[in-house]
């Protein structure tokens, strides 16, 4: 029963139920209305009106520092983490090691959020931007030891093995071979780890306090009290932002690619001159 | 009259002057991964300035009897003397030796220059100084040109030339080679094994190099070892171990080789001429002339190249001659050189080769023609092991 027409409707059906959504919510961030849902003409009132919103420009402030923040820390953690994991074969306590760096992506993130809250009870630490920086760390980092345990799998050790030869002591080795070579994951596994804490809720919710709403919190308490197009505008502008960033990375990835296709050709010509 | 095994290369032989102090030395050295060994109780002397081998199949151990020599292994028990001092411990880092890898292992992100100024680099070696190494060592392997290309935008063989500069770099005292030319196409890798001779001989360094291709070994060494499940079969010659193959497993390994199974009939004393032996086998008796160990009723093996074997129509003038009798099963033509394989009337097989000396034959042999196969009495050999 499969036909052409069948194929083009699914996909057709597939696409506007993922996209719809999101086109309609970038459509009424231009709407003039004050109501959500009923088109007042083309605006750009509300993006001005978010623009001079105290509390939401705080807000992005806030996640935007946290962002950047957990993300560097959980982007050495995990970059240490995979090292560990690839590099040394067998110590004891490997297994449960591996297990838990990767527990935290099957864990539901009501318990991890929860977990993180009892401890900085425990602890009596003041909640605020810095238990909220620790608790997304902590859960960023094993994205990126899986991003970059993946590439260094297929990392040639014998390179590391032609440093050490050459008298590179090992951190130097790191940092001159290594690290240059498996960068473009690292800085994968970073824009992941930026991502996530980007959009975290509920998390960022149990570890937040006073004066460290983070923009999730904030959009989804501002949603409870009623929907207003400023929402809709810096969705968009968040939106944007993800677009730029993908398309972004892939023209990076697509012309590395090209330039590898060129210099094997460029080497191919050599060896037949 | 003495004879000699093979043509003589060079006048070196350090192994065979018992006062010579050995450059590199392998002192009992086992390795173990596990329950696997991979390196046995293995003991072995090279010299300064040798061309030495180590050959083997897969597995056999020789890669890592080498990465120990490096320091990524270290022995499980054994030491390893490198001038008389052990080296066990030392980190690959501080160790004069230095390695080409099978996989050439060229740092993608530096440019031909760069890779090979970096292990200058390391020894804060003095920037002219590096510079002018490094124009050395590109003229040497004939990459001036490709100075600053990245390494994935040279071809197979440019890559490898890179990889023996920047292990030649550091002029370190022993250089390891691990396959340096396995990824190479047959012509270009016979060219690069007389230019490593070459380069050994002006460098005048040792160069230990771990290979599986025969001819190779062959090739460059003054000296194999021929390894098998971690130990060391024969240390010799390639002439040596071509012509004089101390196992089975050696003979087997290096070459193509008739190896027949029989008993010792009879020995020297009984033969007349001193060192002989007699070795009879169903319906085949063969003499050789051959200092040998083996006493009456051993069982032994008898080995014979087939280029050594004579392959006629007609049967041999002397009946005492050794010879085999039976008709060509298969022919191989190889160009320079045409296989027979030659099948007695109890199904025995003998394989015999003939250099194709002149491009027109008489009476060329063919398929089903009775043929008789004969040899001297110092054509083959005994192998008691």
């Amino acid at each position: 029963m499969r036909s052409p027409r069948f194929d083009t409707t699914v996909l057709t059906l597939g696409f506007a139920f993922l996209y719809i959504p999101i086109i309609i919510l970038v459509v009424y961030s231009f709407n003039a209305s004050r109501l959500v849902t009923v088109w007042g003409g083309f605006s750009l009132h509300w993006y001005s009106a978010m623009w001079s919103n105290q509390g939401l420009m705080d807000a992005a402030w806030v996640t935007a520092r946290v962002g950047v923040l957990s993300a560097t820390l959980g982007t050495i953690l995990g970059t240490l983490a995979a090292l560990a994991l690839t590099r040394f074969a067998r110590f004891p306590g490997r297994m449960a090691f591996s297990g838990m760096i990767y527990a935290p992506l099957v864990m539901p993130e009501v318990i991890t959020g929860l977990s993180l809250l009892l401890l900085f009870v425990a602890m009596g630490v003041d909640r605020g931007f810095w238990t909220v920086t620790i608790a997304h760390t902590t859960f960023t980092m094993c994205y990126v030891a899986i991003v970059v345990q993946s590439r260094l799998l297929t990392f040639d050790r014998s390179l590391e093995e032609a440093a050490l030869d050459l008298g590179c002591p090992p951190v130097k080795t790191f940092f001159k071979i290594t690290l240059p070579l498996i960068f473009p994951a690292v800085i994968a596994g970073w824009m992941l780890a930026f991502t996530l804490s980007l959009d975290d809720l509920v998390i960022a919710s149990f570890n937040t306090g006073p004066g460290a709403t983070t923009l999730p919190i904030k959009i989804y308490s501002q949603v409870r009290l009623g929907v207003t197009p400023e929402i809709n505008a810096i969705c968009t502008i968040l939106i944007g932002l993800v677009t730029i960033g993908v398309i972004a990375s892939s023209l990076t990835t697509k012309r590395a690619e090209i330039r590898r296709i060129r210099d094997e050709h460029l080497a191919i010509r050599n060896a037949a001159s | 009259m003495a004879k000699s095994l093979g043509p003589v290369k060079r006048k070196f032989s350090p192994w065979t002057d018992p006062n010579a102090v050995p450059f590199i030395r392998f002192e009992n050295i086992t390795k173990r991964f596990g329950d696997f060994v991979a390196v046995d109780n293995l003991t072995l002397d090279i010299y300064e300035r040798e061309f030495f081998s180590l050959l083997g199949p897969s597995g056999c151990g020789k890669t890592t009897l080498m990465r120990m020599l490096a320091g990524f292994e270290e022995p499980t028990e054994g030491r390893i003397l490198l001038q008389g001092q052990d080296i066990s411990g030392v980190p690959p880092y501080r160790r004069p030796t230095n390695m080409m890898f099978q996989s050439y292992a060229l740092f993608p992100h530096m440019s031909v220059e760069k890779n090979i100024a970096f292990g200058l680099e390391q020894d804060n070696m003095p920037k002219g100084e590096i510079t002018a190494r490094v124009q050395e060592m590109l003229k040497l392997v004939k990459l001036e040109q490709f100075a600053k290309r990245k390494p994935n935008q040279l071809s197979g063989g440019q890559r490898q030339r890179v990889a023996l500069a920047r292990s030649l770099a550091k002029r370190p005292k022993v250089l390891l080679l691990d396959e340096p030319l396995g990824a190479l196409d047959k012509k270009l890798r016979e060219e690069t094994q007389f230019e490593l001779m070459d380069l050994q001989q002006t460098l005048g360094m040792t160069f230990l190099i771990v290979t599986h291709d025969q001819e190779e070994a062959m090739t460059v060494s003054d000296r194999i070892a021929v390894m098998d499940k971690g130990v060391i079969m024969q240390v010799a010659t390639p002439a040596e171990i071509y012509e004089a193959p101390n196992s089975r497993y050696v003979a087997d390994f290096i070459g193509d080789i008739n190896i027949i199974e029989g008993k010792v009939a009879d020995t020297a004393s009984a033969l007349g001429a001193p060192g002989a032996v007699k070795i009879e086998t169903e319906g085949l008796s063969i003499t050789v002339d051959q200092e040998c160990q083996a006493v009456k009723g051993d069982h032994v093996a008898f080995a014979i190249r087939p280029e050594k074997v004579r392959i006629s129509p007609d049967a041999p003038a002397d009946p005492s001659v050794n010879a085999f009798y039976g008709e060509v099963w298969d022919i191989g033509y190889l160009g320079d050189f045409s296989l027979f394989i030659v099948r007695s009337e109890d199904g025995r097989f003998m394989r015999a080769a003939q250099a194709n000396v002149s491009r027109l034959v008489d009476r060329p042999i063919t398929f089903e023609d009775k043929v008789w196969l004969t040899w001297p009495r110092d054509a083959g050999l005994v192998l008691t092991r």
